[in-house]
């Protein structure tokens, strides 16, 4: 480094530019909605983690002799038929809908990035046969092939996140696809290729990581989806099984007593919502800081 | 135009024949066997031998789809396993239900959801814009079956305003002339019927508007902003027009090609979150009817419903593409 450099950088004239992510992450915390949703996630987070100390009671110990109580000092969120403690299933609850919504979110981000990218890549017949199997199954509405996967697969946590994870790959293949298409005749992934890098470390290692931004939006957006998928195939008595404590089952076992004991079917939803609402926010806010023209 | 229209209709074709193949694997692949659920658990291994072998389920499952695929062609889908009536005539007597629904959906969803974007993107940053945002940001992020709950529990059980369950009063049923109990009780001049009908729809059309109307919203308030900022407004305003004529006639005609696109995609999304608002309120149309045929195992009825959903689909995308062409003379098919 030259002198006269090195006492442009003590001057501070010459500063580094900032970082791309520097800057997203800054355009992201000046965001006070994006902000609320993170902080939302970092409550459900910690209370999935350390909710096993918060419950007051054992989520799953059924009392008959204190069934349907109205909320009290005793139970916060009430019992239900069983007189098992609400506010203890739902803070357990919480747990299966990030363990759901996250993993299954992932799954689909697997299969539809490979595929997205291959697709993208490789153009010709691959491509259209890979787009016309994803606009095949996009045209059948989510919740309705997710319910025939469950009910072809079986009940349970694992199903779940397949059946959802399954029906949510078209729209990450899309993205991926769509990106990729739109980069691969730049310059330094052609100079990739003329330097002898094999299909497979162009794409993973120079085309992806320029194309992230979009599948990182879609993705937080799609936990949110995910979470409400999870639940309505357990409200309809298709999602996951006790003994796990899960929102959307508690939902659908409570319907039944709906006059009787309305309070049983308030606290679940409140927690779908907020969790919903939570990565809507969060995923709202990645999409403006990702993007140059609304950050700026 | 009409080229171009007959060539995407004959593209449903191989879009249909996908669609079945998929439903026909998971149905036939990895269900279980129905035989055991149909006849029930005390049933004879003869007695479901027998019933398979009725049902064509001795068959190995390329002979299964090649026949089931025949029939399809011939308009025929098959009988239901319960009620051994032909699939095409369940469907069709359930329909009607589903389409008065979804179509009052759609209609609560596109008034309200636009009449709220251009307000919020009109007044933009005022109480009115973050009323309706924070409004579109529970509507996309609440359960339809919880908001179904939550507008029984307090309109149906608190208030009794309205009724919780079912399309009509049994008593009040309308003769049968288009199966939409709304046109069939105009039709007959019966008000009390259509009264009737009028108020068990209000809760279900407005929780399976819900999700809708938040994302037509959404949509409105953005492509209404970024028209508002552009010059041709700017000039219209310079000239003197007045405002609402700016907002009505200049910026909202120019940002319907989103919104409307918007509006076709949540028509055809519409079917599926018509399964949930159907069982809460136990509507009956087609997507409870598939909920209980799906626990049931009743292959031939999810087969049929999946393929009328998804050709319903495709076609919502098709003629948002023909209304294009009408709110913007510059786009020509060929």
């Amino acid at each position: 480094m030259s002198e006269a450099q090195m006492n442009e950088n003590k001057q501070g004239k010459l500063e580094k530019p900032e970082s791309e992510i520097k800057q997203m992450w800054s355009a992201l915390i000046q965001n006070k909605a994006a902000v609320v949703g993170m902080v939302i996630i970092g409550f459900l987070i910690f209370i999935a983690l350390f909710g096993k100390w918060l419950m007051p009671y054992d989520p799953n110990y059924a009392d008959l002799s204190v069934n349907k109580q109205p909320p009290s000092v005793a139970h916060w969120f009430g019992t239900d038929e069983q007189g098992r403690d609400i506010f203890s299933r739902v803070i357990d609850g919480t747990r299966v809908s990030l363990v759901v919504g996250l993993t299954a979110v992932s799954f689909a981000l697997c299969i539809g990035t490979v595929l997205g990218a291959i697709a993208g890549y490789k153009g010709g017949k691959i491509d259209t046969f890979i787009m016309r199997l994803m606009d095949i199954m996009m045209s059948i509405p989510n919740i309705l092939l997710a319910i025939t996967f469950m009910a072809a697969l079986g009940r349970g946590i694992d199903k779940a996140v397949i059946a959802i994870g399954l029906v949510t790959t078209p729209e990450y293949a899309r993205i991926v696809r769509g990106s990729i298409m739109a980069i691969k005749d730049s310059e330094y992934v052609q100079a990739a290729k003329v330097i002898g890098n094999s299909d497979t470390k162009i794409i993973f290692k120079h085309i992806l990581p320029n194309v992230l931004s979009p599948i990182i939006v879609r993705a937080t957006l799609g936990i949110s989806t995910a979470v409400l998928e999870t639940a309505a195939l357990g409200f309809l008595g298709l999602g996951v099984q006790p003994p796990y404590a899960e929102w959307g089952d508690m939902l659908g076992r409570a319907r039944v007593f709906i006059f009787e004991a309305p309070y049983m079917l308030i606290f679940p939803g409140i927690a779908i919502t907020l969790t919903v609402m939570a990565f809507n926010l969060l995923g709202d806010g990645l999409r403006d800081a990702f993007d140059p023209k609304a950050r700026s | 135009m009409i080229k171009y229209i007959i060539k995407r209709l004959l593209l449903l074709i191989p879009v249909l024949l996908g669609v079945s193949i998929i439903i026909f694997a998971i149905m036939r692949v990895f269900s279980p066997d129905p035989a055991g659920i149909v006849l029930g658990q005390h049933a004879t291994e003869e007695k479901m031998v027998e019933w398979r072998a009725a049902n064509g389920l001795d068959q190995p499952v390329v002979t299964q789809y090649v026949e089931y695929m025949k029939g399809v062609f011939k308009g025929d889908f098959g009988t239901s396993y319960y009620s051994k009536k032909p699939v095409a005539k369940e469907i069709f007597s359930r329909f009607p239900a589903t389409l008065e629904l979804a179509f009052c959906a759609i209609i609560i969803a596109s008034v309200f959801g636009m009449s709220l974007g251009v307000l919020s993107a009109v007044k933009k940053n005022s109480w009115i814009d973050n009323m309706s945002m924070v409004l579109s940001l529970v509507g996309v992020s609440m359960p339809i079956f919880w908001l179904g709950i939550l507008l029984i529990i307090f309109f149906s059980g608190t208030l009794g305003w309205l009724p919780a369950q079912g399309r009509i009063e049994t008593l009040l049923r309308p003769e049968n002339v288009t199966g939409f109990y709304l046109i069939d009780s105009l039709i007959k001049g019966n008000m009390e019927s259509f009264s009737s009908a009028v108020r068990h729809l209000v809760l279900p059309s407005i929780a399976l508007a819900m999700y809708s109307m938040a994302i037509i919203a959404r949509m409105t308030r953005s492509t209404m902003l970024e028209t508002l900022s552009q010059d041709y407004i700017r000039t219209a305003r310079a000239k003197g027009i007045v405002e609402r004529k700016v907002i009505r006639k200049h910026a909202l005609s120019n940002a319907l090609i989103p919104i409307v696109t918007v509006i076709g995609i949540q028509l055809g999304s519409l079917m599926g979150g018509a399964v949930l608002t159907e069982t809460v309120f136990a509507w009956p149309g087609i997507g409870k009817y598939t909920v209980e045929a799906i626990m049931k195992s009743d292959f031939p009825i999810v087969q049929g419903v999946v393929l009328l959903v998804a050709f319903i689909f495709v076609m919502m995308n098709l003629v948002v593409d023909i209304i294009y062409a009408f709110l913007d003379p510059r786009i020509k098919y060929s």
